[in-house]
């Protein structure tokens, strides 16, 4: 247990430091990097599935005026490591998947860099892919571990046993679609390498963290840390898929050094970021779920198939929340993969949790409708009084505080449980509701420094601010932990000038740069007290995941839906989403607000409409342009509300706080299929809901 | 993007000779979509010719109670036109239910009904397409085809036409105004786009620099009673699954006297549905009506298998918005 820091700064709706730089288009991004006449790349992609190059011929590209290099795995320089096989590019003729980087043109305008590259003719030895994700496959097989390192089987119980003693039975097959990260700015960097003095590669990247790109950068490169600096102070958007370098941050450096002491630049087009910057595995959850009439759960089992790629191995851990959320007499989750010709998957929006919060909490409202029984009260009577899989207590858990506090501010009391009965100007209505939960995780390295200049504090830290509100908040922290006022705090983010700092993931960005703050702040007072001298710095660090390892920390939440669904047509439209969450303390509400219904919003987009269309046939996404995949626009939002609990947790961090940056999205989804079946009798079990699903079950 | 000359003539028989002149020449007016395939390489003209303002941005009325539109007029001038609004509601719903603000900003009445069809792979250089590279083959049939053809599809090409302006004008009989090489003409709105047969490379009958000058909107009285109802995947700023523009004229007793039905995301063309305005002609206007018009006139649909279960559902999709949208027009329930 820790000693909470009293909240003077933190808890204030502070506005976002970054805000105004952002609205006047000052804040400056990694592609807007201001360098001396830059030259631009162009990366060639693969156009078959699976194979091998024969022959590259870059004549005309290179007879363009005004192309400075074309590189291929012909002329490209060796990487010192290769272990990581997406990120491994231009090191051979061989083919693993289609869209995969297999050169880069580098020239002086980018619109000439994109013709010369049309101009490249690749000839491939074609080989047979394969790249059908199905549950019956033979060749599934168990990972050792599921990110980022789960078990990745676990029974408890005898579930067969517990199902047949069962007096109601729900097992059925969900799906989730496969889905891309699409954030704003797409993937994209500047780089520029000194060749004097032995090489130095400066590298404006847009990541959700300088410090883990740097090491991958420099281990790819064969580089020390020093010779490599990363840069990063804004980022348009993230959601996991900047959490990792990929193969772009590769050809970027290589084009630089490529071209010794001339900045290069590039921007993946919005079709490369369906090849190139990972994405959500679909998943096939086939579920089991076996209760008493009282709605005690007997079984839980949820056995998921998932897909990877051939060459890299990414094991989503979509059956982990289902080992914690309920009780349960028994209970068995499985993973098993495909390994397929086809692009890495990566993380993406609340990788595990998220998917493995929709086929559960489906189920757990199909079992609610079997039973006869309220979905919310069903979930009450489930609550389990410590971690259902470790047996350990919860530091805190106010799941029920959200159920019931959701359902008062919704409106459900009173809800008539019949699906498919009302009916208002030629739309059928309906409401549904799910649960939330994210694990509060910290990473095991961060450090900060604290120093006093010009009668400020400044602290530096090489954290990430995607967008979330890490430069408004850290201050917040930094102030109660200084004992402080805000306004004289600054923090310095983004750079690898600054302290390590963890990625941007996982929700544990405010956890664990916020912890290793704290702690420079102590060292600080310790060292000077109260009245320190110009230049006075102290660190701290963070260097165990977690401060406390006899309680399970997690934030939950409970999400309530209002579906319509035109009679006629099948259109579905969600005029009301509602959140309430248990997240600890909050330490900004302004820009805690915006993540809740930025994530509640992504959960609804999930629901409805994100799919990428994989046409197996050539082995890419067909609908690879937001035109055609589709994410939720404004006029499909409506009334969305996130409300929290004042959550008081003295295990999980001296600020007392968990993560918010995923919970949003988790269980969305669920709510509104739940809400849709309440409205139509419709149960929609494969994502996104789109109408054609709906129509043959309408009258 | 391949590099292409830029032309900016000063009047439309310049504009018209300079594209007649080059084989490999294009017309440029709100650019939405030809800008999006000169990026894409889809588009790889040799020389532009940008005649945004070259024709009228005036809309004039004609003394019969119709109306001339100029080919520069932007698609949200027209949508916000008093008259267009009382007289043709269909048309500014349509149009509105068309792309967002900043494109129908952009957007022109001449260029926006020759938006090229839709289809994902005529849009990737890197797959088959007829459209594209005349016979090299379909990639769409038997993959993503949610957005294609029910009707009237060949084997070459089941792309759909996109626009929704252009379904809503093939319902009222609107009627092109162009001048080309072989001087001016007239052509009925809805024989200017053309089923793909052998040759999807062409999406209209136009002539290799024949420029689209006015687009005339005939008198059509039932017009006031007309609604342009489109289904699609999200609640705004995406193509139409299935759209349907629908007039009619009513007898007091709820006859219908007369009908204009158009179809929009279910062929190469903005679809004319004459079978579905003959079986509506007579009857009352209900329910059954509406489904019995829409079973006439999808009588020889052929739905597209793909991923994702194909297209199939438009079908039903068809009949159900044809229904939706006559209800709309006879006051009961959307």
């Amino acid at each position: 247990m820790t000693e909470l820091l009293e909240p003077r700064a933190m808890g204030r709706d502070l506005v976002r430091r970054d805000g105004v730089r952002k609205v006047r288009g000052t804040a400056t991004y990694a592609f807007e990097t201001p360098v001396e006449s830059p030259a631009f790349c162009h990366p060639l992609q693969a156009t078959v599935a699976r194979g091998r190059i024969t022959a590259v011929d870059t004549t005309a590209a290179e007879a363009l005026d005004g192309v400075l290099a074309v590189v291929t795995h012909e002329n490209a320089e060796r990487l010192a490591s290769t272990d990581d096989a997406e990120l491994a590019v231009l090191q051979s003729p061989e083919v693993a998947f289609r869209g995969q980087p297999i050169g880069v043109v580098v020239a002086e305008t980018s619109e000439l860099a994109r013709q010369a590259a049309d101009l490249v003719r690749v000839t491939y030895d074609e080989q047979p892919h394969d790249s059908v994700l199905s549950a019956d496959r033979g060749d599934l097989y168990a990972p050792e571990k599921v990110n980022p390192g789960y078990d990745t089987d676990t029974v408890q119980g005898d579930v067969d046993a517990e199902l047949a003693a069962s007096a109601v039975r729900v097992e059925q097959t969900y799906a989730t679609a496969m889905v891309h990260n699409n954030p704003l700015e797409p993937h994209a960097s500047t780089a520029l390498w000194d060749a004097a003095d032995g090489g130095k590669l400066t590298l404006w990247d847009s990541t959700q963290g300088v410090h883990p790109d740097r090491k991958a950068v420099c281990s790819l490169f064969g580089l020390d840390l020093e010779r490599v600096q990363v840069v990063c102070p804004y980022v348009g958007g993230g959601f996991g898929s900047k959490g990792t370098p990929h193969a772009n941050v590769v050809l970027v450096a290589m084009a630089a050094r490529a071209l010794p002491g001339r900045a290069v630049k590039l921007a993946l087009t919005r079709q490369q970021m369906f090849t190139m910057a990972g994405y959500r595995t679909p998943t096939i959850q086939r579920m089991q779920l076996g209760a008493d009439r009282d709605g005690r759960i007997r079984a839980l089992a949820l056995d998921v198939v998932e897909q990877t790629s051939r060459i890299k191995e990414f094991a989503e851990q979509t059956g982990v929340p289902a080992r914690m959320m309920y009780t349960a007499a028994a209970r068995r989750t499985t993973h098993r993969l495909a390994a397929l010709d086809v692009p890495v998957p990566s993380w993406f929006r609340a990788p595990g949790e998220c998917p493995g919060m929709f086929g559960p909490e489906v189920a757990m409202d199909e079992l609610a409708h079997a039973l006869g029984m309220d979905p919310v009260e069903l979930r009450i009577r489930n609550e389990p009084d410590r971690d259902p899989e470790t047996g350990q207590p919860w530091s805190s858990r106010h799941l029920v505080e959200c159920l019931r506090e959701g359902a008062e501010r919704f409106g459900w009391a009173g809800r008539d449980p019949r699906p498919g009965v009302r009916r208002e100007d030629g739309w059928l209505v309906g409401t549904g509701m799910a649960s939330s939960v994210y694990p509060t995780m910290r990473q095991a390295q961060s450090t900060a420094t604290v120093r006093f200049e010009d009668g400020r504090y400044v602290v530096e830290i090489g954290a990430a601010d995607l967008g979330t509100g890490a430069w408004t908040v850290l201050p917040q922290i930094a102030a109660d932990a200084l004992d402080a006022d805000v306004d004289d705090v600054e923090v310095r983010i983004g750079d690898t000038r600054y302290p390590i700092a963890s990625v941007a993931g996982g929700s544990s960005g405010t956890n664990t740069w916020g912890s290793a703050i704290v702690e420079a702040a102590r060292q600080f007072r310790g060292k000077f007290g109260r009245r320190p001298e110009d230049g006075d710095e102290a660190q701290g660090s963070v260097d165990q995941a977690a401060t406390d390892d006899e309680h399970a920390t997690y934030a939950f939440g409970a999400q309530f839906v209002e579906a319509r669904v035109h009679a006629d047509t099948g259109e579905v439209r969600v005029p009301r989403l509602l959140g309430v969450f248990a997240c600890g303390r909050i330490v900004n509400p302004r820009t805690a607000r915006s993540q809740f219904i930025g994530g509640m919003t992504m959960g609804l987009s999930m629901a409805l409409h994100e799919n990428s269309a994989w046409d197996a046939r050539i082995g890419q996404v067909a609908n690879h342009d937001l035109a055609e995949y589709h994410v939720t626009v404004n006029a499909d939002v409506g009334d969305v509300q996130a409300h929290w609990i004042d959550e008081h947790d003295p295990y999980v961090n001296a600020m007392g706080i968990k993560g918010i940056g995923e919970i949003g999205i988790v269980g969305t989804a669920a709510a509104v299929v739940n809400a849709v079946f309440h409205a139509t009798g419709v149960r929609v079990r494969h994502l996104p809901v789109t109408l054609d699903k709906i129509l043959p079950g309408l009258p | 993007m391949k590099p292409f000359a830029y032309a900016r003539p000063s009047d439309v028989a310049e504009a018209v000779r300079e594209v007649a002149a080059e084989p490999n020449a294009v017309f440029l007016g709100g650019g939405t979509n030809l800008v999006d395939h000169l990026k894409l390489g889809v588009a790889r003209p040799d020389l532009v010719v940008d005649v945004r303002t070259l024709t009228s941005r005036e809309i004039t009325d004609t003394g019969d109670g119709g109306l001339l539109v100029g080919a520069a007029v932007s698609n949200s001038e027209l949508a916000a036109d008093r008259r267009v609004r009382e007289r043709w509601p269909v048309l500014t719903q349509a149009l509105l239910a068309g792309a967002n603000g900043q494109l129908r900003n952009l957007a022109t009445v001449g260029g926006n009904p020759l938006q090229r069809t839709r289809c994902v792979y005529f849009q990737d250089v890197t797959t088959a397409c007829n459209k594209r590279a005349p016979g090299s083959g379909c990639s769409a049939i038997g993959g993503y085809t949610r957005y294609h053809a029910i009707l009237g599809a060949s084997e070459q090409c089941i792309a759909t036409h996109p626009s929704d302006m252009a379904v809503a004008l093939t319902a009222l009989d609107a009627v092109v105004h162009t001048e080309g090489p072989r001087g001016a003409r007239t052509i009925p709105f809805g024989e200017l786009h053309r089923l793909p047969g052998d040759d999807p490379s062409r999406d209209t009958v136009l002539e290799h620099g024949e420029l689209v000058t006015a687009v005339e909107l005939p008198p059509l009285e039932m017009a006031r009673r007309s609604t342009y109802r489109k289904v699609r995947d999200r609640a705004s700023y995406a193509f139409a699954l299935v759209s349907v523009a629908a007039a009619v004229d009513l007898a007091d007793d709820g006859t219908v006297r007369d009908a204009r039905v158009a179809l929009g995301g279910v062929a190469h063309t903005p679809w004319r549905a004459t079978r579905a305005e003959e079986v509506l002609r007579g009857r009352r206007l209900t329910d059954d009506t509406a489904r019995a018009a829409a079973e006439a006139e999808l009588a020889d649909a052929v739905p597209q298998p793909g991923i994702d279960g194909g297209n199939a559902f438009k079908v039903p999709l068809v009949a159900r918005t044809l229904t939706a949208a006559l209800r709309i027009l006879t006051g009961r329930e959307g």
